[in-house]
């Protein structure tokens, strides 16, 4: 298990670099890939957490990832974005610089909340603690900064990528239940967005949030 | 001993200054390649130099004492930066004195002087070019020092000399603060050497330039010396680059058998680094001056990540 630790911090570090890249990048096209990306990444993780305990039902969970993260979802949001147009729209952004400065500052506020963890267990990896709870901030923090609804839902993807990251890398994994449970709230999510997307547009004719809220007034 | 320490210190700024050339010649190869063209040879920048220093060079009637002495003063800090990296062996004695902030200290100093030298003669594209380039500079400069801080982190110490001894004793391992460092190194390094992301090396497209326009005045041996100091510096960028992320080959003990190997591995990881560049500069394109911020702020941040990840995970 040990002989794991290296690669799975590797990922760990890599998922968290996903994350930034996703809160920085401006093209919706860009976004999904980064999102295809991120699915990758925690595919791997699992993979390597199911070799580690041996596990069956970890191997199923990784295929289930695989398959609905890497391919099924990003094809959906590809689709989601063509038809309504959007795909080589760029968004205003805040500064990505401040955004970028007040990301690191999450990172920071993520990583000393994660220390004490190291005082109290030694079977939990408080450095994979730290930073899934940093990529759940910073997913947070791009549903905020997001101008679109459609790359809201993409922030929001991320956020529950996060949350499953930290799941099977720190316990190896939840019931087979939940996990499906969980991969059928996502895709049948996306769905009723997909649908909700053409709602909103015919209603206010734009997808943009602050516009629809000036609208309300 | 202490002669075989001054041999190898004088071997080396030798090669500095002999190779830098013949890197930038590689480098052009590369790209010519990449681009289907035959490319001028890699003796190229060689022939250039000869020509240029040949040349008389021209003054104008309002320069300063500054003007006429910045591209010697280029040329020697450059020399000097060469002579403080560990780039074959770590046993140096110009690199026993000085570590990692004093070598990005003298980086500074020659920004600085070529700065003040283009602003001397007060035409408009010294002062504009001036301008840019220490816009990009102090947004490189902090990036560059975070990088240094995290393989001296690892290390215990800011010297080169013992970063080296460090990282080749624990051999091949992937750190991934190492990898965030590697990364907003490479940045740095492309835009501390006005390279393409950040500014086009071969044209004097007046509003884009930034490096050609600090040396726009300059002619003859002047522009040779300023040419082959910016030569100097990216051989010693690469230098610093292969001491920090692959410092395997580089001798540690006394004995002068091993050197040859490490000069060979030294010119292994040159091409290399002059090839991988030559690529980075055909697939990418010249950045807006006001997107260059925020390329140098992602470095800066995958610099500060990497030190962040490396206070996290503890190795």
């Amino acid at each position: 298990m040990t002989s794991l630790a290296a690669p799975i911090n590797l990922l760990a570090a890599l998922f968290l670099l996903v994350a930034f890249a996703m809160l920085s990048q401006r093209r919706l096209a860009n976004l999904i890939s980064l999102y295809a990306w991120q699915g990758t990444i925690l595919t791997f993780s699992i993979a390597m957490a199911a070799y580690a305990d041996h596990s069956a039902h970890l191997y199923a969970s990784a295929l289930l990832t695989g398959v609905l993260k890497i391919v099924l979802v990003p094809i959906l949001l590809r689709r989601l974005a063509r038809r309504l147009d959007l795909q080589w729209d760029r968004e205003s952004l805040v500064q990505i610089p401040t955004v970028m400065l007040i990301g690191l500052g999450l990172v920071i506020f993520a990583f000393n909340a994660a220390l004490p963890i190291a005082g109290v267990g030694h079977i939990i990896n408080h450095a994979i603690v730290g930073i899934a709870l940093a990529s759940i901030l910073l997913s947070l923090l791009m549903m905020i900064l997001r101008a679109t609804a459609l790359s809201q839902v993409i922030g929001f993807l991320a956020l529950e990528n996060s949350l499953i990251f930290v799941a099977t890398s720190v316990t190896y994994g939840m019931p087979m239940v939940i996990e499906f449970g969980i991969a059928l709230d996502v895709i049948v999510g996306v769905f009723i967005l997909g649908v909700f997307f053409f709602h909103i547009r015919e209603q206010f004719d734009s997808l943009d949030i602050a516009r629809i809220e000036r609208r309300e007034e | 001993m202490i002669m075989n320490l001054f041999v190898r210190q004088i071997v080396q700024i030798l090669l500095v200054i002999a190779m830098a050339p013949l890197l930038m010649g590689w480098i052009r190869q590369c790209r010519a390649w990449l681009a289907n063209r035959a490319g001028a040879g890699l003796l190229q920048p060689y022939r250039e130099l000869s020509k240029l220093l040949r040349k008389q060079p021209i003054v104008a009637h309002e320069a300063s004492p500054l003007f006429v002495a910045t591209p010697y003063i280029l040329f020697t800090t450059m020399v000097v930066a060469g002579a403080m990296v560990p780039m074959t062996t770590t046993r140096l004695p110009l690199a026993g004195v000085s570590d990692a902030v004093a070598l990005a200290g003298v980086f500074a100093l020659a920004r600085i002087f070529a700065a003040l030298a283009a602003m001397d003669l007060g035409t408009a594209f010294g002062s504009m070019g001036a301008r840019r380039a220490m816009l990009v500079g102090f947004l490189a400069e902090p990036a560059l020092l975070m990088v240094l801080f995290t393989p001296a982190m690892i290390s215990g110490s800011t010297s080169l000399v013992v970063i080296v001894r460090q990282l080749a004793r624990h051999g091949i391992i992937l750190y991934p603060s190492m990898a965030f460092a590697a990364a907003a190194y490479v940045m740095v390094t492309l835009a501390e050497n006005a390279r393409l992301p950040v500014d086009n090396p071969d044209t004097h497209l007046e509003l884009t330039m930034i490096h050609e326009a600090l040396n726009l005045e300059y002619s003859g041996r002047h522009l040779a010396l300023i040419e082959w100091s910016v030569a100097i510096k990216l051989f010693v960028y690469i230098g610093i680059g292969a001491a920090l992320f692959f410092p395997w080959g580089i001798t540690q003990g006394h004995d002068l058998a091993a050197l040859p190997i490490a000069y060979a591995l030294l010119l292994a990881k040159l091409a290399a680094a002059g090839a991988g560049l030559a690529v980075i500069e055909t697939v990418f394109a010249k950045l807006r001056l006001f997107r260059v911020p925020e390329f140098l702020g992602t470095a800066f941040l995958l610099a500060v990540l990497g030190l962040l990840v490396r206070y996290l995970f503890g190795h």
